[in-house]
């Protein structure tokens, strides 16, 4: 595409800030519970597993693998391809792919996370690795 | 404490229109409820429970005034939302509140017009930041669950196509649906790809209309004109992804409201001679069919193959009046529409060439909100007496 697309800067808020402070450093972080050990995205601060608020922010390798996805053709702005991400530390994560061929697109391949501008902080997505 | 047998849907209405221009939201709403309480025989002025859902304009308490509501002797409201399954969520809360006494007559609306109005706006959850900008729409959405269900157990695009190929069997005989010509597996396949690896002819349509259900107790019921179909099973459930662990797009929430439903009415989904099944997508109705027990989980694609949820072919008839697939699918919301056509079977009403002989058990399953990311899901069982 000539035109890079436009995407909507995060609203954020409390909860959520030092993600999105971490991702302007291009940081991708994840939330971990000290108490039960579990990681999960999107970020929040009561662990949705045990109901601990023993969670700390943890810096994510960006890596993942393709759990699935599908390949949107019939948009006004052009094809674009959703799916989930199953991150190294275990949270699978909803993302875009882009910056690589959307048709050779496979379940279980690996890929890294990149961040796009918007007029906030930027937006995680995820190209092949 | 069950509801079992406690409700009875003694009035059903399905507004024939599928393209309304000239009509309302709230018009149509006051259309299907009038011709809900016309078909049970009774009085606006009885009613005294009102459920409706997010189409609704301004929610519960504009639509009673709105709809002239006898407001002596209302006393029972529910709005619960959960997108196209919100209708038999309403049917099971309508029979809970009949059960504990808290009204007697309850109406049931839906009804919208997204093909020529503008849609409601859905509220943001917590995840907005960290999902609004990827674009799920109703069709990737689906599609992830379909490629990934593709993945693990080796089903096909011929077989999901089956599920549009009986659809299309059922519609040709309904008057009002949108799509009443007969496809085949090729045509489904030679239609053009919308979100790998759903094709067009894998979505339901989009339409205007709507449709309304009068709930009552067995008292009521007995005493009206209509044939008695009562409501004996009843389930709901939510998923989501939960932190993103072990994310299985595979199953649908229909996994815990099926045998919620099963277990309160105490049968099986063997002893069911017509399945109502919401079918958004062919996906949506292969998964729930695993989901509700029909076939074991992986299995679906071969179930639904050569023709087994065509009436007076397969096992299990479907959608006998076409579906979200071939018929209508107002407001992009497919409970109503899944409850009406089972009464109809249990009733008899169904079109000739699609009514299922002897048809004394039916269910009517639906989901709403997406299913590749979070949703609902509700179970209803229906008996006729």
């Amino acid at each position: 595409m000539s035109e890079v697309k436009k995407y909507p800067a995060p609203v954020t808020n409390p909860e959520t800030a030092a993600f999105w402070d971490a991702a302007k450093e291009g940081k991708f972080m994840i939330k971990r519970c000290t108490a039960c050990g579990e990681a999960h995205y999107f970020p929040r601060s009561i662990c949705p597993f045990c109901y601990s608020d023993k969670t700390v922010w943890e810096e994510a390798s960006g890596e993942g693998t393709i759990y699935t996805y599908s390949l949107m053709r019939k948009s006004p702005t052009g094809p674009y391809a959703i799916g989930y991400v199953t991150l190294k530390e275990g949270p699978s994560v909803q993302t875009n792919f882009v910056d690589c061929d959307l048709e050779k697109l496979k379940i279980g391949q690996k890929v890294k996370v990149v961040f796009k501008p918007t007029d906030g902080a930027p937006l995680p997505f995820f190209t092949v690795a | 404490m069950t509801i079992k047998g406690k409700a009875y849907i003694a009035g059903i209405y399905e507004h024939p229109t599928r393209h309304a221009p000239d009509k309302s939201t709230a018009q149509l709403h006051a259309e299907v409820a009038k011709g809900a309480i016309e078909d049970a025989g009774i009085s606006k002025d009885d009613v005294d429970g009102y459920f409706c859902a997010g189409d609704a304009p301004g929610g519960a308490w504009p639509m009673v005034d709105y709809l002239g509501l006898n407001t002596k002797k209302l006393r029972h409201v529910d709005s619960t939302e959960t997108g196209g399954c919100s209708y038999i969520i309403h049917l099971g809360h309508a029979a809970e509140a009949i059960a504990a006494g808290k009204c007697s007559i309850a109406l049931i609306t839906l009804a919208g017009k997204p093909r020529t109005g503008a849609m409601p706006p859905r509220a943001a959850g917590a995840e907005a930041d960290f999902e609004s900008a990827y674009g799920a729409t109703t069709h990737n959405a689906y599609g992830m669950c379909a490629m990934r269900h593709m993945h693990d157990y080796g089903t096909t695009s011929e077989q999901l196509a089956w599920i549009k190929v009986a659809a299309s069997h059922h519609a040709q005989y309904n008057p009002h649906a949108m799509l009443k010509d007969v496809v085949t597996v090729e045509d489904v396949l030679n239609s053009p790809m919308i979100s790998d690896p759903l094709h067009r002819m894998d979505c339901c349509v989009v339409s205007d209309g709507g449709g309304a259900l009068i709930v009552t107790t067995p008292e009521i019921a007995k005493s009206l004109k209509k044939p008695l179909v009562r409501l004996i099973g009843h389930g709901e459930a939510m998923k989501g992804p939960r932190g993103g662990k072990d994310l299985d797009l595979t199953y649908s929430a229909g996994i815990w409201s099926g045998p919620r439903a099963f277990e309160e009415a105490g049968i099986t989904p063997q002893d069911i001679k017509y399945a109502s099944i919401y079918d958004s997508f062919t996906i949506t109705v292969l998964m729930q069919l695993e989901d509700l027990g029909f076939c074991k989980k992986g299995e679906g694609g071969k179930f639904v193959a050569d023709g087994n949820l065509i009436s007076g072919v397969g096992k299990l008839p479907f959608n006998t009046d076409g579906g979200g697939l071939c018929s209508n699918h107002p407001v992009n919301r497919g409970g109503m529409t899944k409850i009406l056509e089972a009464v109809r079977q249990l009733r008899g009403e169904a079109h000739p060439k699609v009514q299922v002989k002897n048809c004394d058990l039916a269910i009517a399953h639906g989901t709403g909100g997406l299913l590749g990311v979070r949703h609902a899901a509700s179970t209803a069982i229906l008996e006729r007496v």
